[in-house]
């Protein structure tokens, strides 16, 4: 799309119409707390549970007059909406953006939970362990997307990763081995996709779709074939829950985040590390270089094959370690297709996260709650039928991908194979 | 250190870009590749930065052989190159790109150490007068900066003899000079340039010495105290081929494209037209002539409706046009496009299919939605024997035409049917002669029909043998439009450099003077 | 000269789509050319390969995960091996039988093929519009709730009409599900893949809730499965005993119409054009923005009218997961045909086949069938990479010299 910057060129009415429509979204959004969301018995109040029933501070519960706080919500969020559409909000966009969904989310839960209470610390740790894979999945994209390959095949390189670790660690009675394992294999698929993508010069999104078929493929037949008839070796140990010491006690805060599986913390690990190398070192430099420009880190003497397949091998490994979430971390078993489209999900999240670690597991957070939030919702009484909340993560990733094309800055040279001239 | 390349030959699949050149550079010397477009500059730079490897030839060093592999081989021998497109990544720092490749870094885990980088970059830049300001981001500056940035990543890595490849092409005036100043301070601190360029002016300002090539072979050396403009410009364009297409005179009938204040920007959004006013007339071939990217793409792009108007209006038969290219076609436009691969056929397409590629949706094509094949079929074999399209079947696919039988398809494809206006960009690059001179004959055709022709060429012949009026465009405007037989090769090569026209006036008379002292 | 780079290489959307002799090489030397020129037996002679060598590494993947093979290995090879082979013979030799050995498993294999020559179409078109189209699952899904609610909501109506309408409503809801993925690309240049594997999930959790409506539920049943299409709007059998219905010919009829549509329609110039080089489409005048959109409906239409063809003619009522996955088997259908409607046909009789035959075979070897699914991925992996299966093969390919075109390559 050329940039051009006549009086109202393109790209400027574009910027014009997407600031109009968001606006018009705020006071949509408004509207919908006010003449749903607000619907509730006039003395109702809505708890929200602070507390995940262990030991260390208890919290009160937060009570709040539900019509109340709807009505305030919707205040918010209508004011932003005309302030939207009067003057935009320039760069803070993403920011008020933000602050209209908190809104519409919290309307909703106090509606959800009008009445009677809802677990909100609850809520908040499940949605952290829903993120994890999500997240692995947007780290291996980063992985291999800054060096300027695309890899949709991560829905194929979890569900490998969470096979293997369950067949390994089953079979080696070790749930270690078993992530081991599902790194290995998740990096073997990724070096499939390499050599097809930059040696074969295969178009990297057929051939990640077709890995992905693939993986489907091999794991469902495998697991009819082989687990099926030998459930022991479907059956590994999962993680158990790692508690750091003193500082679960924080109120909250302390309890979600810190109560968790090891995968939960390693994910914490992964998103720091990859943050750092990343940014801040010559390794991650070099890798930005040949993603953005693959000409001018060629002409500075960094080698772009190496890099590039280096980097596909390490987003598998990624994507492998996330996969083995699924069984060693959550589940504890294998089940066919089990992964439901988080490996795609993912690749929403970093586009939406700006191809930025510590962006995409702010993303990954979003749909994680979407993902947490239909589950819980079964319990209470809410008109709206599941399925439609079990739509939720798809239609954000859906919004996120069309809204976010052009706004948000890819690798330059994305998709694109180097050829040496 | 003193450069030497010896007998470097390079060639590539039908052309030969470089033929036996020989060049010295010596030490602390500024010295000026001279030549236009297609000359060879760019390969033989290629070739010394090891990015190509020559066919023939050999580059020494202080009198001793080497031999490149990669840029990574020429970069330790101390050759820094800035090349024409800047090797820079725009969404990183300056002092990222000037680092990149050669970090400095700390820790065991590969730490950039941006402060010791800036902290380099800061005295190599006060010390050469190269004003960047090392945190700023690259598609924040303007291209005058990142040239400056190219530089100081060249100086970084201490080389000792630097190469510039066209660096004037995207400055301005006051820039221009800025960049000399920084040349002669290099240069009085021991380092060699290599200076590559089309502009004459520049050429005598800044250099010690200048070689000047053509058509991949060297043509004369020169030493600027003793030549000048229109010498250098006679060696830069040559005699021009005897390509005369014979043809009446033309009878230019009512204004059929009339261009006024037009603004265009590129895709990069600077300024690529700036305040153009043209017209063509009915029964004319208005040729534009100048070095590739001083705005023709964009000027062609915005009369076919390619590209969006920033400022202006353009008009064609008195309507001014909605930047739509199927409505600009029907209003009588056809467009010869200067890359027939990337836009003007479609390669997969059949030949047939090609010759109908923007009237397939109109009767006798087409009836409804659905295509009549027979139809399509005669007319393209038609068109294939008027137009004398070299190949077995007209239903082979595009691609397996050779370039020149390539351009007759979409030559037969405009030319076919009754046009007001035809804009031909670059109609016979790459072509032989035999295809160029058919070509020309069916542009001159068109124009004794009726219609009104702009022709942009870098070909200086064609644009002589065709032009009934010549226009010279140089940074987005039209210096000057002159009549045929005005319009020398030593003119318009003086135009075509930027030599202000009233300077070339001059210099004629001076130059007939100093024939007539001579006699 | 402007510098054209020759690392200018296609953009992905247009690259690697098309006849299988046209992978995804740039354009510098085009061996591909070659395989065309060859005529016709040449370019079968990439794809059989591709799935002699998938049959071959199926057959490995059977005997590695034989429970006889693996128990033997260590004591008795050459008894292991022996076993792992009886298991290979049985398999195909199931596969075949199942497929081709009888009426009853050519009528099976038609049935299995009927869906699977719509959706491959489906990919197909959108393929040849440059677009990746992975929604057709989702679009099928689509279909198949739109035509099978138009098939039992109307009653009284004559099946002359009713049938007609019910799969209209299935092409119209496909359609549908088409139209947003190419909208949005068309309008803000969404990548049709993640919106369209997203609106597969959609789809799916959309039947899911519509199973559960009492609208559409079956009455009495609490389970997901919908009301049976009422008579009048069934798909006729073909002959008596025989499951085969009439969908046969709609699928043949589409394979006709997308022929026509691609090669002989203004429409399908435009959606050619578009995905072979969109800056020659735009400078020819096409909208690429409107045949995006309309290639996608296109594509969803199709989809659509396979969903109806199972609901009208085999499965009479709607329950979730009734599809095998034949919107993603259309990806390697579309692929192996080449984009061509008689070679996504050919493919569609192939894949009919295995799956035909896969059920038999499970039943008889307990080998499950999802080895069919493993042997397809792999057969599309192989097509997709023709370089892979020339290299393991050592095919010659001739380079072309003198025809070459040369505006590219070289800055001066």
């Amino acid at each position: 799309m050329t940039a051009t910057a006549g009086a109202l060129s393109p790209a400027r009415r574009g910027a014009l119409t997407r600031e109009r429509v968001l606006g018009v979204v705020y006071l949509a959004l408004a509207a919908v707390i006010v003449f749903v969301f607000a619907r509730v018995e006039g003395a109702d109040t809505s708890a929200f549970g602070l507390n995940l029933g262990r030991g260390g501070v208890q919290l009160p519960d937060v009570v709040v007059p539900s019509a109340a706080t709807a009505y305030l919500l919707a205040l918010i969020a209508a004011s932003l909406g005309a302030m939207q559409l009067i003057r935009g909000f320039g760069t803070r966009w993403a920011v008020v953006l933000g602050v209209v969904v908190v809104a519409f989310v919290l309307a909703f839960l106090t509606w959800a939970s009008a009445g009677g209470s809802i677990n909100f610390a609850g809520l908040m740790q499940s949605t952290l362990q829903r993120s994890v894979p999500i997240t692995f999945g947007a780290l291996s994209g980063i992985l291999c997307e800054r060096a300027g390959v695309v890899n949709v095949a991560i829905e194929g390189m979890l569900l490998t990763g969470a096979f293997v670790s369950a067949v390994v660690a089953s079979a080696t009675d070790n749930s270690w081995i078993g992530v081991v394992a599902a790194v290995g294999a998740g990096g073997l698929l990724a070096a499939l996709l390499a050599v097809l993508a930059i040696r074969y010069l295969v178009d990297q999104i057929i051939a990640g779709v077709v890995l992905n078929i693939l993986a489907i493929g091999l794991t469902s037949f495998l697991a009819t074939r082989v687990l099926t008839p030998n459930p022991d070796l479907n059956s590994p140990e999962r993680f158990g829950e790692v508690q750091i010491p003193v500082l679960t006690d924080i109120p909250l805060l302390g309890a979600v985040v810190l109560e968790n599986n090891a995968f939960v913390y390693m994910m914490f690990a992964a998103i720091a590390i990859l943050s750092v190398m990343l940014f801040r070192t010559r390794w991650g430099l070099r890798v930005r270089a040949v993603g953005e420009h693959p000409k001018a880190a060629d002409t500075v003497g960094i080698d772009v094959y190496f890099v590039r397949y280096r980097n596909v091998i390490l987003g598998g490994m990624m994507a492998g370690l996330g996969g083995a979430y699924f069984t060693l971390g959550s589940t504890g078993s294998f089940e066919q297709e089990m992964t439901a489209g988080r490996g795609f999900i993912g690749l929403a999240a970093m586009i939406f996260g700006g191809w930025a670690p510590v962006g995409s597991f702010l993303a990954a957070l979003v749909f994680g709650f979407a993902d947490a939030l239909q589950s819980r919702l079964s319990i209470l009484n809410i008109p709206v039928a599941s399925q439609f909340l079990q739509m939720a993560p798809y239609i954000v990733t859906i919004i996120v991908v069309a809204g976010l094309v052009g706004r948000v800055r890819a690798p330059a040279a994305d998709g694109r194979p180097y050829i040496k001239g | 250190m003193k450069l030497e390349l010896r007998g470097i030959s390079k060639a590539f699949p039908g052309v030969v870009a470089n033929d036996g050149i020989d060049l010295v550079v010596e030490p602390g010397e500024i010295h000026a590749l001279l030549g236009e477009n297609g000359a060879g500059k760019s390969t033989l730079m290629n070739v010394l930065y090891g990015l190509y490897q020559p066919d023939a030839g050999e580059i020494l060093i202080d009198d001793a052989p080497v031999a490149f592999a990669d840029p990574g081989d020429a970069i330790a021998a101390g050759i820094g190159m800035v090349h024409q497109h800047f090797m820079l990544i725009p969404v990183f720092t300056v002092t990222e790109n000037v680092m990149l490749g050669a970090e400095s870094v700390k820790g065991p885990i590969g730490l950039l150490d941006t402060q010791d980088a800036r902290g380099r970059i800061v005295a190599l830049s006060e010390r050469h007068g190269l004003r960047v300001d090392p945190d700023a981001t690259i598609e924040d500056l303007p291209v005058g900066v990142r040239q400056r940035v190219e530089i100081i990543k060249t100086l970084y890595r201490q080389s000792s003899t630097l190469v510039l490849d066209e660096p004037t092409a995207v400055l301005t005036p006051q820039e221009i000079e800025d960049l000399f100043e920084v040349m002669r301070s290099l240069k009085a601190g021991g380092t060699s340039i290599i200076f590559i360029t089309h502009k004459l002016n520049e050429v005598l300002a800044v250099a010690d010495r200048i070689t000047v090539l053509r058509r991949g072979r060297v043509v004369g050396t020169a030493i600027p105290s003793e030549t000048d403009e229109a010498d250098l410009a006679r060696m830069m364009v040559g005699r021009p081929v005897q390509l005369e297409v014979t043809k009446a005179s033309a009878k230019p009938g009512e204004p059929i494209l009339e261009i006024g204040a037009l603004s265009v920007l590129d895709d990069r959004g600077q300024m690529a037209v700036r305040d153009l006013d043209l017209t063509v007339r009915a029964g004319e071939i208005l040729a534009v002539a100048g070095v590739q990217g001083n705005g023709q793409t964009e000027l062609v792009e915005a009369v076919t409706g390619l590209r969006p108007i920033g400022a202006g209006e353009i008009r064609i038969a008195s309507e001014p046009i909605r930047q739509d290219p199927r409505r600009i076609f029907e209003a009588g436009v056809a467009h010869v496009p200067e890359d027939r691969l990337e836009e003007g056929l479609v390669p997969g397409f059949t030949i047939a299919d090609n010759m109908v590629l923007n009237t397939y949706y109109l009767k006798p094509f087409a009836n409804g939605i659905s295509l009549q094949r027979d139809a399509i079929l005669a007319t393209a074999r038609q068109l294939k024997e008027e137009y004398d399209v070299r190949t077995p079947s007209v239903e082979n696919e595009a691609s397996t035409l050779s370039g020149g039988n390539q351009q007759k398809v979409i030559v037969a494809r405009e030319f076919s049917r009754p046009i007001k206006l035809l804009v031909a960009a670059q109609p016979t690059r790459g072509l032989d002669v035999g295809s160029i001179e058919y070509i020309h004959r069916r542009i001159v055709e068109k124009r004794d029909e009726g219609a009104a022709v702009l022709l942009v060429s870098t070909e200086l012949e064609e644009v002589l043998s065709l032009g009934d009026r010549i226009a010279v465009m140089f940074q987005g405007t039209i210096v000057d439009i002159l009549e045929p037989d005005e319009a020398t090769p030593e003119r318009l090569g003086l135009l075509m450099g930027g030599a202000h026209p009233e300077e070339a006036a001059a210099d004629e008379v001076s130059a007939v003077a100093a024939e007539i002292r001579r006699s | 000269m402007s510098e054209r780079a020759a690392d200018q290489a296609p953009a992905p959307e247009t690259m690697g789509v098309g006849p299988p002799e046209r992978p995804s090489t740039p354009t510098r030397g085009q061996p591909a050319l070659v395989s065309w020129l060859l005529g016709v037996p040449r370019a079968l002679v990439v794809p059989s390969l591709a799935l002699l060598t998938a049959l071959a590494i199926g057959a490995v993947i059977i005997i590695l995960s034989d429970r006889d093979f693996v128990t033997q290995f260590g004591s008795n090879p050459g008894a292991a091996l022996g076993a792992g082979l009886t298991s290979v013979r049985d398999a195909y030799v199931g596969l075949i039988g199942g497929s081709v050995g009888s009426p009853r498993a050519i009528s099976e294999t038609l049935l299995q093929a009927t869906p699977l020559i719509l959706t491959g179409l489906a990919v197909a078109v959108g393929f040849r519009a440059g677009l990746f189209n992975i929604g057709a699952e989702g679009q099928l899904y689509a279909g198949a709730a739109s035509s099978i609610f138009v098939g039992f909501a109307l009653v009284g109506l004559p099946a002359f009409i009713h049938l007609p309408l019910a799969i209209i409503a299935g092409i119209a809801g496909g359609a549908l599900w088409g139209f947003i993925p190419g909208f949005l690309k068309a309008r803000t240049g969404a990548h049709e893949v993640i919106v369209t594997i997203m609106l597969n999930y959609v789809a799916f959790r959309f039947i899911d809730w519509l199973l559960n409506q009492p609208f559409f539920q079956r009455e009495g049943r609490t389970d997901q499965i919908s009301r049976f299409v009422e008579p009048s709007a069934e798909l006729p059998r073909l002959i008596e005993g025989f499951r085969t219905h009439w969908g046969i010919f709609l699928a043949l009829a589409a394979a006709v119409f997308v022929s026509w549509l691609l090669f002989r329609s203004t429409k399908g110039f435009e959606f050619r054009a578009v995905g072979l080089n969109p800056s020659a489409a735009r400078y020819a005048g096409m909208s690429i923005g409107g045949t995006l959109i309309l290639a996608m409906m296109v594509s969803g239409g199709l989809a659509g009218l396979a969903g109806a063809s199972e609901m009208l003619g085999s499965n009479k009522t709607l329950t979730p997961g009734f599809s095998p996955g034949w919107g993603f088997d259309a990806i390697a259908l579309a692929l192996l045909g080449g984009a061509r409607p008689l070679g996504v046909v050919f493919a569609a009789l192939l894949f009919g086949a295995l799956r035909a035959g896969a059920t038999p075979m499970q039943v008889s070897t307990g080998i499950p069938i999802d080895l069919v699914v493993v042997i397809q991925a792999l057969v599309i992996m192989f097509i997709a990479a023709p370089a892979l299966v020339r290299g393991i093969y050592r095919i010659r390919v001739e380079r072309r010299i003198g025809s070459e075109v040369f505006t590219k390559g070289w800055g001066a």
